[in-house]
């Protein structure tokens, strides 16, 4: 490791990138980060300027996809420049180095680049039984967290695993898998959801970090607002088809083959934030929508509990698994159309003598009325 | 000819007539499309977006019912503080003792009918109040969940100020069953209430039906002496 790190510039240069690509590379990073266009040169000059950013990349409960959404960015620049640009110093998937030396290089990176590096999480971190459910290198998924996080600059939380959970959160979360933002406090964490995140999403995000030296704006869920603040419905290209009120009602009608939207299929488009609608998947190829499959709002929270994912509502629980809120409350209507009528005849059993005999007096008062006014 | 026996006692005021009202008929209508936006129904295929928009009909109607949904009931609210006695948030909330009292008699009395003795209020009774507050706290969690939802595609204040409930619920898709399972307390009130409304005036003869119309009660004159 060189003492006083390459700027991106240099390393770019060395690899025998022009100045025109160079460029373009700037402008397309300043493009994925969502900032205007008049702030190109700033990202110039942070390319030109500045170190790399030592990365630890860590796994804990997960599939990996992330990763594996992030290689497969559109842009060659992604995978072959921002992965090296950032100086990726332990990821276990993509590190040369493994056992103790991979070990060693994690603790020299936290060392050496202390308060400096960036610490990227993909997976949740199971805290039940003391954390024995993911242990790497003879230490709790836990413990990891919390030792490397205390010297981060930022963290970025890949995932619907690492933001909310995911699968392994599901009810009844047998692991007691937790997001990171519930395990670190004090820290920067850009929250990044998605099962995976879209690549352009996860690239704009740490291009963002690399060039600006700071976190995107986020909302209130700590996601990057430039691509989470969103509804998948309100970008969808079917959008006009929900306000026209045309929808698919099963996957081999008609209506499916009009693309009309999937509403009721269960898509989780109206409910889901993300920028799949927009930024789309594999190069701007497509997105589930467009594929004619409803989204299933892998972005947002506990989307695996809202099941089934075919139905606009979901089951309600305890019920079973057809059972939807309207089942329930038509259940409820008529029990209490059975006791309004029950009660109805029962007001007539208890009460339709005293009744009657107000009616009676009632009109005796009247028949005497009369005679007297007669 | 002077009635000797009744006297009308002015129980509701204009404001809490109006009120209620503008509340049936926005419940109403809040009801019937939300249970659209539910469960949209296939009365269209084969033809293109552009002819149509029934569906964003329907969306519309339901916001703007539930805009005067909203300020009307923070004018019932209003008028708790300020109107007579009946239309006084004290008739909601039970406080004293003869108001549990009453709903251990309400009960007996009318929804059990293990007793047949006459009841005492004029305006509320002290179980039809609680159930009211109870509605009024249902009111409270539909106007949040929905603003809640509707802020997502606003930029206006008022929805804004309720965009908290979204990741306090969980996200947006909590916060829509949430507020679809809360639109069958409605249904399930309205059925009782009128109900009971009903009942009411066929047992106790007070015009408690025309009431809401007309703001008068027929009240027996030696009614405090019991």
């Amino acid at each position: 490791m060189n003492s006083s790190p390459l700027t991106l510039w240099e390393q770019a240069q060395s690899q025998g990138v022009s100045r025109r690509d160079f460029i373009r590379y700037c402008s397309w990073l300043a493009a994925a980060a969502g900032v205007e266009a008049s702030a190109i040169g700033q990202v110039v000059h942070a390319m030109e300027n500045k170190p790399r950013i030592p990365v630890l990349w860590l796994h804990f409960q997960e599939c990996t996809c992330c990763s594996e959404s992030f290689i497969r960015s559109s842009h060659p620049v992604v995978s072959d420049i921002v992965l090296d640009k950032i100086s990726l110093d332990y990821s276990e998937t993509l590190m040369a180095a493994a056992g103790f030396q991979a070990e060693k290089s994690l603790h020299d990176t936290m060392k050496k680049y202390k308060g400096e590096y960036l610490m990227c999480v993909e997976g949740s971190i199971p805290t039940g039984e003391d954390g024995a459910y993911c242990c790497i290198g003879g230490k709790s998924a836990v413990d990891i967290v919390k030792e490397v996080a205390a010297d981060a600059k930022a963290i970025i939380a890949w995932g619907n695993c690492a933001t909310h959970g995911c699968v392994q959160a599901a009810k009844p979360n047998p692991t007691t898998a937790t997001p990171v933002h519930k395990i670190i406090s004090g820290k920067p964490i850009i929250n990044v959801p998605g099962c995976p995140p879209i690549a352009e999403v996860m690239a704009g995000t740490i291009v963002h970090l690399l060039a600006f030296d700071r976190i995107p704006q986020l909302d209130s869920l700590g996601r990057p607002k430039a691509f989470y603040s969103r509804r998948i419905h309100d970008t969808c290209y079917r959008r006009p088809n929900y306000d026209a009120g045309l929808f698919v009602e099963s996957f081999d009608d008609e209506n499916a083959r009009k693309g009309y939207c999937l509403y009721k299929m269960g898509c989780r488009g109206p409910v889901t934030y993300n920028a799949c609608a927009v930024t789309k998947w594999n190069g701007g190829t497509s997105y589930p929508i467009q594929s004619g499959h409803g989204c299933i709002g892998c972005s947002e929270k506990d989307f695996w509990d809202n099941g089934p994912f075919y139905q606009h509502l979901a089951s309600f629980p305890g019920f079973g698994i057809e059972t939807t809120a309207d089942n329930i409350g038509v259940a409820v209507g008529v029990a209490t159309a059975v006791g309004i009528t029950a009660h109805a005849v029962s007001t007539n059993l208890r009460k339709g003598k005293q009744i009657k005999a107000e009616i009676a007096s009632s009109e005796e008062k009247e028949v005497s009325s009369n005679k007297r006014g007669a | 000819m002077e009635n000797t026996l009744i006297q009308r006692v002015y129980v509701w005021q204009l404001p809490v007539r109006l009120y209620h009202w503008v509340n049936a008929l926005a419940l109403f209508l809040l009801a019937c499309t939300g249970y659209l936006i539910g469960h949209p129904f296939a009365i269209q295929s084969g033809t293109e977006a552009y002819d149509n928009y029934w569906f964003g009909t329907v969306r519309f109607i339901h916001f703007v019912s539930a805009f005067f949904f909203f300020f009307n009931f923070l004018g019932r609210i209003y008028w708790g503080f300020v109107g007579n006695k009946y239309a006084r948030w004290e008739n909601f909330i039970p406080t004293k003792k003869a108001q549990f009292e009453e709903i251990k008699d309400v009960l007996k009395v009318d929804v059990l009918q293990s007793s047949v003795k006459p009841l005492e209020s004029i305006g509320h009774n002290s179980l039809a109040g609680v159930s009211y507050f109870l509605s009024f706290l249902a009111f409270l969690f539909q106007c949040v969940t929905g603003f809640g939802m509707y802020s997502a595609m606003s930029t206006s204040m008022l929805p804004k100020m309720f965009a908290w409930i979204v990741p306090m619920m969980g996200g947006d898709f909590a916060v829509r069953q949430w507020h679809h399972v809360m639109m069958w307390f409605f249904v399930i009130f309205s059925m009782i209430h009128v109900y009971l409304v009903f009942y009411h005036d066929y047992v106790e003869g007070r015009g408690i039906i025309s009431s809401m119309a007309g703001g008068w009660k027929f009240i027996e004159k030696d009614h405090h002496k019991k």
